[in-house]
């Protein structure tokens, strides 16, 4: 039977609650009639047999590329870049796909006679992997042949000597990589693309840039012009780094891009009721949800935190595509769409949506709350195509317990952001005008990020320019079950119940308002009509 | 007439000191304080004069006092009994003369500088302290015409403000208030005096990075000070460590540049320095460090915070302490006291002035006088202690007897 597209529910008085996810924990809130719930297509059927499917787009590439054996040979000089810690969500269960495409790059490698070949995390201003990650991601065959030799690197966007300024687009916007990535006779790199946003040039022209070069994309002003930055041809986001990956490519780097889709197979065995719909759940299902719900409720917040980041997600390839960088992502964004699109009819006053425990930003780590925000605002907002979901001026409701909580190895510079910023304003570009050079030039920050496990002292600042576009929209965002005075500090409204946001909400858009409800995850796109 | 007084009378410490467990003031009824009737304090000689308070703060050292929690190092530089209240606004009901001098109408609204150094204890020649115009480190207050007392308010022969009955002061001692000054800003203006010397010994200089732990009135006055002071001539950087948000909305009002929690200084001092951190000790820090709290924890803190070389200054009275000296060894860091006022610069090449003529103006060009949160009755002075005790936690900063009749109001 093939997988059943997306869904939108109407909720009628049959209806039976909608889960809702609460951090580490979740609810099923009954919402009231005639509001709208939309849910994911089931995961997509994964490829038969991923080691062949990657063999052969390795060796019928898609645009302007010769087979990657072909472009191998002795004395070249070969570097392999691969996504960070952030992709995907959750981490996948073993082998991780970057393991699986490294490793048929590297026997080609080995074939060609190919012995300078470099590893490097493209992890731009994110955190370093521990070794652990690093050997999920790669596997363990990998990690034990190149990193004892200090061939499996992070990219050290502070490490002067190791890039190199390329050029100045048309628009004026820097352009400098790691100087191993640029300098290679071939770059290959090895993504998995999770959201529509992901991959394409945005792989080596950010994976692998400094902040003098992202700073001119990651900003309010790029973020309020992406609508949203899940679509491509109506992202400022996106247009940015496609003329840095052009002027990359006119620099004479030769980039092998070699993208992969998922599926939405999202949570394993006691965990799959999550991805389900609640009126097919079997008493297996509602056993499940009442067994985990009165665990985690009994389960001090830390301890559930480390249940979850111990889930490992049965994601399946769905696709592999490699060749040069647009018409491989071309494929890539096609077979995204076709996972996670589902076309809805018209805007909602209010939209709803239970934020889980994990974003990009906190694997293995706390969701504080800036992350909190970017994960409701800045990326659930912005799944959407044509229109946002909720309308101008309309309310985003988030349920989340917000808890005043940072991880300081992780996290140092969102403290002092949540401290020290948030405190004198929330609004994006004052932020930037006033305190973004401070954080990102902080030598201390910059100390962490280069030899610890901590974001770039300018992230935080991105994570709330990934905000910038729903707080320009929104006529309010209320977070129930938040602690109240990181919700405030936010700038949002705290409500204990789902019902009294629902109250608060119509001060804002008026009594007798459209609902809609973001079932997610798995990760869904809207296409709004 | 009534007036509180402070009897020695160790028991009644104890028991206070225990009650204090409770929150500062609490002990009120049961310590060494009483409210008694009283009279007017004779006058020790015709260079003294009669002032009817009208409000009297209460001053942390005061509470510290009744609390039993103060330093034995003031066991002889005071007098008992003594009524407290240092912090006066009061009125010349027969008139009399000023520090520079000048004849004050009976009626003349004062303030009243309460160091009793040689001048007020008709010591010739006065002490090389008194001579070059430093009166607060004045090494006479145990002898002359008076019994030992540092300060009025803590001297049995002159009385102090929280009474009636009023006090005596001696012309060195009195300011006039200016009319465009009411009451409510005037009682700020000894507590403004030592923010004041407080903040111009510190010597900040062009863009230095300033730290103040604690908001309470003297934070506020010092953060207010180094706003109109020091800021215009030497653009310094004035990060505030407030706990309660009424402190937050205040010290940003008068001219902070960051407030944060006082649990978040000195990661805000690290960021503003952009200090690396060894062992939760900044490398760098803030130039000049005011610690308005004078606490074991507030020191220890100010001397992380402060850079190789840097001054910690403290303002808040401090008692005996455990603090760990080794960074002030090894950072060579400068600990300094500042305590009461005398003659201030604002820098070294210019004429030295009066703290208290200083501090009467910056009361009004900053609007101090909005510090004054509550005035009570000397008859509920326990109400009043507590009050005090807990101000910043109750959403207020000083807190002050109102002796007058009828009573005025504040705000």
């Amino acid at each position: 039977m093939s997988p059943r597209p997306g869904f939108v529910l109407d909720v009628d008085r049959s209806t039976p609650p909608t889960l809702f996810w609460h951090g580490e924990r979740f609810s099923l809130e009954k919402l009231p009639v005639g509001s709208r719930v939309i849910y994911a297509p089931e995961p997509v059927d994964p490829l038969d047999d991923p080691s062949s499917a990657i063999r052969h787009a390795l060796t019928h590439p898609v645009g302007d590329r010769d087979p990657l054996p072909a472009l191998l040979r002795p004395g070249m000089r070969l570097t392999i870049a691969f996504d960070d810690i952030s992709l995907p969500l959750p981490p996948m269960e073993r082998p991780d796909i970057r393991q699986l495409v490294m490793e048929q790059v590297l026997d080609m490698a080995a074939e060609a006679g190919v012995d300078d070949v470099a590893l490097i995390v493209a992890l731009a201003l994110h955190r370093r992997m521990t070794e652990a990650e690093l050997r999920h991601a790669v596997g363990d065959r990998i990690y034990d042949a190149f990193a004892p030799n200090g061939l499996l690197t992070q990219h050290d966007a502070e490490d002067a000597d190791a890039l190199v300024h390329l050029g100045l687009t048309e628009e004026g916007e820097d352009v400098e990589i790691n100087k191993r990535a640029a300098e290679s006779d071939l770059l290959v790199y090895v993504n998995i693309n999770l959201v529509a946003m992901d991959g394409g040039h945005k792989s080596v022209a950010t994976g692998l840039a400094s902040y003098k070069s992202l700073r001119h994309h990651h900003n309010p002003q790029t973020m309020q012009r992406s609508r949203s930055f899940m679509d491509q041809h109506r992202s400022e986001l996106h247009s940015a780094n496609w003329r840095m990956g052009r002027l990359i490519a006119a620099s004479g780097v030769k980039v092998f891009q070699i993208e992969t889709t998922l599926n939405n197979d999202t949570f394993p065995g006691a965990f799959r009721f999550l991805q389900k719909r609640e009126w097919e759940w079997k008493a297996k299902d509602r056993m499940g949800y009442v067994a985990a719900a009165a665990a985690l409720d009994r389960t001090p917040p830390r301890y559930a935190r480390q249940v979850f980041h111990s889930v490992r997600a049965p994601h399946r390839m769905t696709s592999v595509q490699a060749g040069e960088v647009e018409a491989v992502h071309k494929l890539t964004t096609d077979n995204v769409w076709a996972q996670q699109g589902v076309v809805v009819e018209g805007q909602t006053d209010i939209l709803t949506m239970g934020l889980p425990y994990i974003s990009p930003y906190n694997v293995n780590s706390i969701l504080n709350p800036i992350l909190v925000a970017c994960l409701g605002l800045g990326y659930l907002f912005n799944m959407y195509r044509g229109r946002p979901l909720v309308r101008q001026g309309g309310v985003l409701i988030m349920t989340h317990p917000t808890p005043w909580e940072f991880n300081p190895v992780h996290h140092p510079s969102y403290i002092d952001f949540f401290e020290q910023v948030l405190s004198q304003t929330t609004d994006p570009v004052e932020v930037s005008e006033r305190y973004e050079e401070s954080f990102a030039t902080d030598p201390w920050y910059i100390h962490l990020y280069r030899t610890g496990y901590a974001y770039h002292g300018v992230h935080p600042f991105y994570m709330w320019y990934w905000c910038a576009h729903a707080l320009q929209h929104l006529g309010a965002v209320i977070i129930v079950g938040g602690d109240p005075a990181a919700v405030h500090r936010l700038g949002f409204r705290a409500a204990s119940t789902l019902a009294d946001a629902l109250e608060m909400a119509s001060d804002v858009v008026g009594p007798a308002p459209t609902l809609t409800h973001l079932h997610a995850p798995p990760i869904l796109m809207a296409d709004v009509q | 007439m009534k007036a509180l007084v402070v009897e020695r009378n160790l028991a009644r410490f104890a028991a206070s000191r225990a009650a204090s467990v409770l929150g500062s003031g609490r002990g009120a009824t049961i310590g060494p304080l009483q409210l008694v009737d009283a009279s007017p304090p004779e006058l020790p000689t015709e260079q003294w004069y009669h002032l009817r308070p009208v409000l009297s703060g209460i001053c942390g050292s005061d509470l510290a006092t009744l609390d039993g929690r103060s330093s034995r190092y003031f066991e002889d530089l005071v007098s008992f009994p003594f009524v407290p209240g240092h912090e006066v606004v009061g009125v010349l009901d027969d008139g009399g003369v000023d520090h520079a001098g000048t004849a004050l109408a009976p009626g003349a609204r004062v303030v009243i500088e309460p160091v009793l150094g040689c001048a007020p204890r008709g010591i010739r020649p006065r002490c090389p302290r008194c001579e070059g115009g430093h009166t607060g480190l004045c090494g006479n207050v145990a002898f002359g015409d008076l019994e030992p007392g540092l300060q009025t308010g803590f001297c049995a022969d002159t009385g102090g403000g929280w009474s009636e009955a009023g006090l005596a002061a001696h012309a060195s001692q009195i300011h006039a208030v200016p009319d465009a000054l009411s009451e409510q800003e005037a009682v700020m203006v000894e507590p403004t005096a030592c923010a004041i010397h407080a903040v111009l010994s510190a010597g900040v200089t062009d863009g230095e990075a300033v730290a103040v732990l604690g908001a309470g009135t003297l934070g506020l006055a010092v953060v207010a000070a180094l706003t109109h002071l020091v800021r215009p001539d030497h653009g310094c950087t004035v990060t505030v460590g407030a706990k309660h948000p009424r402190q937050r909305e205040l010290a940003t009002s008068f001219g902070a540049d960051t407030v944060v929690d006082p649990d978040h200084l000195a990661r805000a001092v690290r960021r503003r320095a952009g200090s690396l951190v060894v062992a939760g000790r900044l490398v760098e820090g803030a130039d000049v460090v005011f610690d308005c709290v004078g606490s074991s924890a507030s020191i220890t803190e100010a001397l992380t915070m402060v850079r190789p070389r840097g001054r910690v200054v403290l303002v808040g009275m401090p008692g005996r302490v455990a603090v760990d000296l080794a960074p002030l060894w090894h950072r060579e860091l400068t600990l300094v006291g500042a305590y009461a006022y005398g003659e201030e610069r604002i820098d070294p090449d210019t004429v030295p002035r009066r703290t208290f003529v200083r501090a009467l103006d910056l009361v009004a060009r900053a609007g101090l006088g909005s510090l004054v949160s509550a005035a009570y009755p000397l008859e509920r002075y326990p109400e009043a202690l507590a009050h005090a005790g807990a101000a910043g936690r109750r959403g207020a900063v000083k807190v002050v007897f109102d002796l007058r009749k009828p009573k005025g109001s504040i705000r």
